[in-house]
């Protein structure tokens, strides 16, 4: 890979990437799981139905049952300070650091990060983030359009694209192509494109792959040799990994079973995943804001028995990921979730709309990495998917495989 | 006998004066060595697969092995009759039941560079094999055929499956080739240096896959991506070809050599 990379004293120490205290209560794990779905929630009571934060086991007023339930998410800054001094490592690197109290909407009042041009009695959104460590954290915003990135602190809580260097791990199929076509659109200062053989003599005259700041490389997942090799090509520092790679085919378990497709779909899903994340986990934990994003099918959720063995793969990939994000957990590095249904592809000809475009999909997981957010359901199929596996999973594995 | 037991007196002393040289016509087996592609509709060669299980390392701090899987005709491989439908009822047919004096067989070298060279698609015919017989003199029976095309000198290149939006481009013979091949010529079976002994467009021939079809239809064997085709006499070249003992199998990787005379 050449030309786009920063210049590093070789001797000096390498910066070593901390993270904020981790430490929580049962109850703020539980909101940790919620804020990362993107979701603004917080505890209510039954009896009384006063809003409180931070969570609780019980109603501060009146001792009743608090549940989970979605709030307004604007407040009124009340007062605002900066802290110059502390003793915890990860703030150490970032003083001076803002907070403020906020008057939520909701009614009660809280702590919260503060973005840079917030003042005492400013009208604030709050957002629902988590933070490096992968705990929920309340950021306050100025209401309407804002340039955030521009905030040193709210950077922090996101993945930026702009002038980074994302690498693509299948870019032969229809989201994987999409996806750098959007990387590269938004700013990415060297999209890595992988491409699994065999090598076509189109792919040198491709209009996505031939972008300017677009450079392709052979990557195979199932092979890894191949991800090895394509580790040491790109050398250098790596931002963000989008992983694609997927072998969509249909077929059941003991009806049209094709063992050979189901074996692939789990060197692709389940092993590729691991050997992606095993060898490019030392160069995304030593950045300032590394993300490895994964895009996944609903159908890891429930099992279908239409495509079993790619929903078998796919929820190993999930399973695979949740052990990942704790790996990465304490080196900051964020490991997201792209839930989708069925593309508008080739792999899902066989299949009646709704289907997400591919565009859809790279737009989401770009939006995703910009917000930070942890887990992002993409089209109908996935958002309806995802609400249903919440709310009752035995239900809803029975319901996808009738 | 006592003729033959000191004809491998000779043979041994010949190859450790290397007056017989051992030629290697085998490509490296690696996971990026190319297989065939077949359209879509139809299951696919998993390729060449290595992961280290230890390397002086905690998981065997002494040793250095890794598991390996592939399809069994990836990398230089040989075709038992039993991998083409025509060759399904073949006396013999898969590779843990072929007669073993099989494995040892001379060779014919056609030398096809010039004209692959020129056309990707070149098709040997049968008025091909006739002229070249007139100019080299007939291909004697039980003999491998290998067609030199020089082809292997792509691997590594995108020009080695050469593949388009229609499909992959490379020579091999068409039907009429191999019946007189395999009826008149009774070769052992086919060598290339392509990854198949059909050509590239075969799929679209008038009788597909004829180079399959015929040799396997009647217990010939295909030899494919060789490589050294070059370093090897017209006529001369002793074949050692010996598959993997898979039971039912239809075919395996194996190591290729050619015992020469030295020039």
């Amino acid at each position: 890979m050449t030309g786009v990379r920063e210049k590093r004293d070789p001797l000096a120490r390498k910066k070593l990437r901390h993270v904020p205290p981790e430490l929580r209560s049962r109850a703020m794990h539980a909101l940790s799981a919620r804020a990362a779905q993107g979701r603004f929630v917080l505890q209510a009571c039954t009896e009384c139905g006063t809003a409180t934060y931070p969570p609780r086991d019980a109603c501060p007023l009146c001792w009743g049952e608090l549940n989970w339930q979605d709030q307004p998410n604007g407040g009124k800054i009340l007062s605002e300070t900066s802290i110059r001094v502390s003793t915890d490592l990860y703030f150490r690197d970032h003083m001076p650091w803002r907070m403020g109290k906020v008057l939520l909407d909701a009614g009660p009042v809280a702590l919260v990060h503060l973005h840079a041009a917030l003042r005492s009695n400013d009208r604030a959104v709050v957002r629902m983030m988590t933070d490096r460590g992968g705990n929920a954290a309340l950021f306050a915003i100025p209401a309407g359009e804002n340039d955030l990135m521009s905030d040193p602190q709210w950077r922090e809580f996101v993945v930026p694209i702009e002038g980074r260097i994302a690498l693509v791990s299948d870019a032969r199929n229809a989201i994987g192509r999409a996806m750098v076509k959007e990387l590269q659109a938004r700013g990415a200062e060297l999209v890595v494109a992988g491409l699994p053989g065999p090598s076509l003599a189109s792919d040198t005259t491709d209009a996505v792959l031939t972008l300017d700041r677009v450079q392709t490389i052979p990557l195979d997942v199932t092979d890894a040799t191949s991800v090895a090799q394509a580790a040491s090509r790109i050398g250098g520092p790596l931002d963000i990994i989008l992983n694609t790679a997927r072998h969509v085919r249909t077929g059941g378990v003991s009806a049209n079973p094709h063992f050979a497709e189901q074996r692939r779909a789990f060197e692709v899903s389940a092993m590729g995943f691991s050997r992606l994340a095993s060898t490019f986990a030392p160069m995304l934990a030593g950045r300032p804001n590394g993300a490895f994003a994964d895009i996944l099918s609903s159908a890891a959720l429930s099992g279908d028995a239409g495509q079993a063995g790619f929903a078998a793969a796919e929820a190993a990939r999930h399973s695979l990921l949740q052990a990942f994000r704790h790996e990465m957990r304490g080196a900051g590095v964020r490991v997201m979730a792209l839930f989708t249904g069925p593309l508008e592809d080739t792999d899902h000809q066989h299949i009646p709309p709704p289907k997400v475009a591919p565009s859809r999909v790279a737009s989401a997981a770009a939006d995703a990495l910009l917000n930070g957010r942890e887990q992002t359901c993409v089209g109908d199929v996935a958002i309806d998917a995802m609400e249903r596996w919440l709310t009752d999973p035995a239900l809803f594995a029975r319901e996808k495989n009738l | 006998m006592s003729n033959a037991r000191s004809l491998i007196a000779d043979i041994a002393a010949a190859i450790a004066a290397q007056d017989i040289k051992i030629v290697d016509l085998t490509n490296i087996l690696s996971p990026d060595f190319p297989v065939i592609v077949l359209p879509s509709e139809f299951g696919q060669c998993e390729p060449f697969r290595m992961e280290t299980v230890s390397r002086y390392d905690a998981n065997g701090p002494a040793w250095y092995w890794n598991n390996i899987s592939m399809n069994e005709h990836s990398g230089t491989h040989f075709d038992a009759p039993a991998h083409w439908i025509t060759g399904k009822d073949a006396p013999n047919g898969t590779v843990d039941a072929i007669p073993s004096q099989d494995f040892f067989a001379p060779a014919v070298v056609i030398d096809i560079s010039a004209q692959a060279a020129a056309d990707e698609d070149f098709i040997v015919t049968r008025s091909f094999l006739a002229a070249w017989e007139q100019a080299n003199g007939p291909i004697p029976p039980r003999h491998w055929i290998l067609l030199r095309s020089d082809w292997s000198k792509r691997v590594g290149a995108l020009s080695y499956l050469n593949l388009r939006d229609d499909g992959a481009h490379s020579p091999g013979p068409d039907a009429d080739a191999m019946r007189f091949l395999v009826h008149d010529r009774d070769c052992v079976g086919l060598g290339v240096e392509t990854v198949g002994t059909d050509a590239g467009q075969a799929s679209h021939f008038d009788e597909p896959f004829p180079a399959h079809s015929i040799l396997h239809g009647n217990g010939r064997y295909g030899l494919q991506c060789l490589t050294g085709l070059d370093r090897l006499p017209t006529f001369g070249a002793m074949i050692v070809a010996m598959p993997l003992k898979i039971k039912g199998g239809s075919g395996s990787p194996l190591r290729v050599a050619a015992m020469i005379a030295r020039a």
